[in-house]
């Protein structure tokens, strides 16, 4: 009688139900990867270490600029484009600050006493908080003046305003009485000092000296890089999770309408994201702008543009999903560029973005969305 | 024996021809320079590619900047035949391209006819066979393309030069909107089951890998005449304002027919409620890549017409940035409605490229986008709906039949209660 059922499936069946032609692609696309990254690495392992490194100081530019996308993108729902362009001038603000200002190099000058790394450090944080400020500032005053009207509006409207801020933003910048439309070299705000690693030792390297063959170098901008994200990221892990406004902020992402009813200032909470995510893309925009030692007008599209590859793929709302993410495109980009060819780059972040998203729809650390009214 | 024509089309096409006929006039006598009859084809070019999008983000819902990259691959398409041919008499590209869209395009309909009987089958496998085909018979239409390019060439030769260059034209844009097409199909199946807004992300990713490609078209790919990120120069400049304007009448006529019919309505559904339409039956997978595929197919189109404007391409042109525009028009012109996009993207172009670099003083072309987007900004914010709202002409709107049935029970009922319509949704989203 239940001869079709206590079948056993034939091939065909199996294939398709256990969705092998298509796990067999994505297989196949990660071994090609995988394969070639092996190649890469045999064929130079110091090279390839030193791509890592590189990978990660772009990582960690990307994590906090990506951080911003993706409070905002959680709790308003809205691509913010215009956040990139908040980055670029956070790059600009820190600019003028050590090149017209000198604001670096305050504490030698005031405190002379004081030893050489701290006077810097204190140089170089300064120079970052003011980037912070003035673009939490902006992201403030954009908010209010560009999102708020919005906030009941069909969301392509939003989508649209976005654009049209950053557009404002990029071409206003591009005017001379701005920044103006040409690159800009950018003073970094201390020395650059490499070290050499060896088998024997780290080792730091005279300026103007040769590295020698086959050796790691490493370079206090990426230590600079590295730290001062780190500690930005734990004291907004530490502000999302512990403290009022913080909590405030998640459960305004999850349920706007509930919030309002607890007694929340929802506006209040959604302006200070802005804010807050914009002060790490000003501090972002220090960064780039000290490994990449240039600025101009449209700096800001393809980091931030990448920023939100990143935060879209380790998932939206979710710190550690920034950062992880964040750092795959660094590494993505770097490796790509080294070995397959540098126009390419952008082309391997996106690639790898559409084959994650196709396996877990929401991102690496993403929660499975939720029907929203 | 003749049926009746319904008052609407006929004061639409007289319209048509009436604008047809004026601005042809105007180009012929040189009331209108190169300068602005170059604007007024671009506007028409853009209104296809923003219909395109409207009918995928309008009307069905699915949030592309995709178009871009598909109007950079109809451009680049066709303006590489008609070089070649104007070039050196060369038909190989055209033997090529045509037989391997045609190869392609059929061995979809075929496989999809195929597919559509297996039940359970995932977007992701179903690409991989349409991706492994496409890749054979790619191959295979190089092959054939190389071995009867002569003889199509001399074929082409046999007629007047004018009529040859012509066909070439025309079959070159064709192909290019099919190319556009199938590389859609192919890029949407499976990046079509993301949610809206990753659904943006990828497409964005894929105009930005287009743009990628078209940069190194000449080192990486071997494509010289391409010029890669020097541009493409030398391209015949065919697209006069009749190619336009009837690229533009085809392109509304068809989208106004699809929407009016059971599969635009099925399409409509889609974007008003997933759910709801799947369970009155609509095939959702099937309708998102069909608006897709037609969406993408206009911008193909669009982007053949482009090339032969200016007679130089530049992937700069096709930068990501860019496609904001399309979606800019449509939202202003209002989603889910032909008649705004029509008006904004003409709007758009005189606009940008004419009215704003006119009244401008000297040295301040670069305010242009800065007063740009404080436009936008000031539009969105007094009318977040878009100029038109949902408005269309009479031409576009359409017109349902009555529910004889269904009224004539609802007023027979003894409901006094009922007597107000239920109050008509609007479409947020």
């Amino acid at each position: 009688m239940n001869a079709a059922i206590s079948q056993k499936p034939s091939l065909l069946e199996t294939i398709i139900r256990k969705r092998w032609l298509g796990k067999s692609f994505l297989v196949a696309m990660a071994i090609l990867a995988l394969w070639k990254l092996t190649i890469s690495f045999l064929a130079g392992p110091t090279i390839f270490m030193q791509q890592v490194i590189n990978g990660f100081q772009l990582g960690f530019v990307y994590a906090l600029i990506a951080l911003g996308y993706t409070m905002v993108y959680g709790i308003v729902r809205l691509i913010n484009f215009a956040h990139g362009d908040v980055f670029m001038v956070g790059a600009f603000v820190s600019y003028y600050a050590i090149a017209d200002f000198g604001l670096n190099s305050w504490p030698a000058k005031v405190m002379p006493g004081l030893p050489v790394w701290l006077s810097t450090a204190i140089g170089v944080i300064t120079v970052v908080l003011l980037s912070m400020v003035s673009c939490a500032f902006l992201a403030f005053t954009i908010e209010r003046i560009a999102y708020k009207p919005l906030r009941n509006a069909p969301r392509i409207s939003a989508l649209i305003t976005a654009i049209g801020v950053s557009f404002f933003l990029e071409y206003f910048g591009a005017l001379p009485i701005a920044f103006g439309p040409n690159f800009v070299t950018y003073e970094r705000p201390f020395e650059v000092v490499n070290w050499v690693i060896s088998t024997s030792g780290i080792v730091a390297l005279e300026p103007g000296v040769a590295p020698p063959d086959n050796t790691l170098i490493i370079s206090n901008i990426s230590l600079y890089i590295i730290i001062i994200s780190l500690l930005l990221l734990f004291t907004l892990n530490f502000f999302v999770r512990r403290t009022r406004v913080g909590k405030a902020m998640r459960a305004t992402a999850y349920d706007k309408p509930t919030s309002r009813l607890m007694g929340i200032n929802v506006d209040g909470i959604i302006s200070v994201t802005f804010a807050v995510g914009a002060a790490l893309a000003g501090a972002a925009g220090v960064l780039y702008a000290t490994a990449f030692p240039q600025v101009y007008f449209a700096m800001g599209i393809i980091p931030g543009l990448k920023a939100f590859v990143a935060a879209v793929l380790g998932g939206i709302g979710s710190i550690p999903g920034a950062l992880v993410g964040a750092l795959i495109i660094g590494e993505a980009e770097v490796l790509s560029a080294a070995y397959i060819s540098t126009p390419m780059r952008d082309a391997v972040a996106f690639s790898i973005l559409v084959l994650v998203l196709l396996v877990r729809p929401t991102g690496i650390f993403g929660e499975p969305s939720r029907e929203k009214a | 024996m003749f049926k009746k024509i319904p008052r609407t089309n006929l004061l639409f096409f007289g319209g048509a021809l009436l604008v047809f006929l004026v601005v042809q006039i105007a180009i012929s006598t040189n009331i209108l320079n190169d300068f602005w009859s170059t604007i007024i084809r671009i506007g028409g070019v853009m209104a296809i590619v923003s219909l395109g999008l409207n009918l995928i983000y309008g009307f069905n819902g699915q949030f592309s900047l995709g178009q871009w990259g598909f109007y950079a691959i109809g451009a680049y398409t066709a303006a590489d035949i008609t070089y070649r041919w104007n070039d050196s008499y060369e038909a190989t590209a055209l033997s090529i391209l045509l037989i391997g869209v045609l190869l392609v395009g059929g061995s979809i309909v075929y496989l999809r006819s195929l597919l559509g009987k297996i039940r359970g089958l995932d977007a992701l496998s179903a690409f991989t066979m349409y991706f492994l085909t496409t890749l054979i018979l790619g191959v295979l239409a190089v092959y054939l393309g190389q071995l009867v390019g002569p003889y199509v060439a001399g074929l082409l030769l046999a007629l007047p030069a004018d009529v040859s260059q012509q066909l070439v034209f025309v079959l070159a844009v064709i192909i290019g909107g099919i190319l556009a097409a199938e590389v859609s199909f192919l890029f949407g199946l499976p990046v079509l089951t993301l949610g809206s807004d990753y659904f943006g992300i990828a497409t964005l990713g894929f105009t930005i890998i287009v743009k990628v490609l078209l940069d190194n078209s000449d080192t990486m790919f071997g494509f010289a005449e391409m010029k890669g990120a020097r541009g493409m120069v030398g391209i015949p400049k065919l697209t006069t304002w009749f190619w336009v304007f009837l690229g533009l009448l085809i392109v509304v006529v068809v989208m106004r027919n699809l929407l009016h019919s059971s599969y635009g309505r099925a399409v409509v559904s889609v974007r008003e409620d997933e759910i709801a339409g799947k369970a009155m039956g609509v095939d959702v997978a099937e309708y998102k890549i069909l608006a897709f595929v037609i969406g993408s197919f206009f911008a193909g189109l669009a982007g053949g017409l482009y090339a032969h404007i200016n007679g130089f391409l530049h992937p700069s042109s096709f930068n990501f940035i860019r496609s904001f525009d399309p979606m800019i028009i449509i939202v202003l012109g209002g989603l889910g409605s032909m008649t705004g996009t029509l008006l904004a993207s003409f709007t758009w172009a005189l606009l940008l490229e004419g009215v704003l670099r006119l009244v401008l003083p000297q040295g301040f072309e670069t305010w242009r986008f800065v007063v740009y987007p404080l436009l936008l900004l000031l539009i969105m914010l007094v009318r977040p709906s878009g100029l038109l709202g949902t408005y269309e002409l009479p031409f576009l709107r359409q017109v349902l039949p009555p529910l004889k049935a269904f009224s004539k029970s609802n007023s027979n009922s003894a409901n006094p209660g009922s007597g107000n319509p239920a109050p008509v949704q609007e479409a947020t989203k």
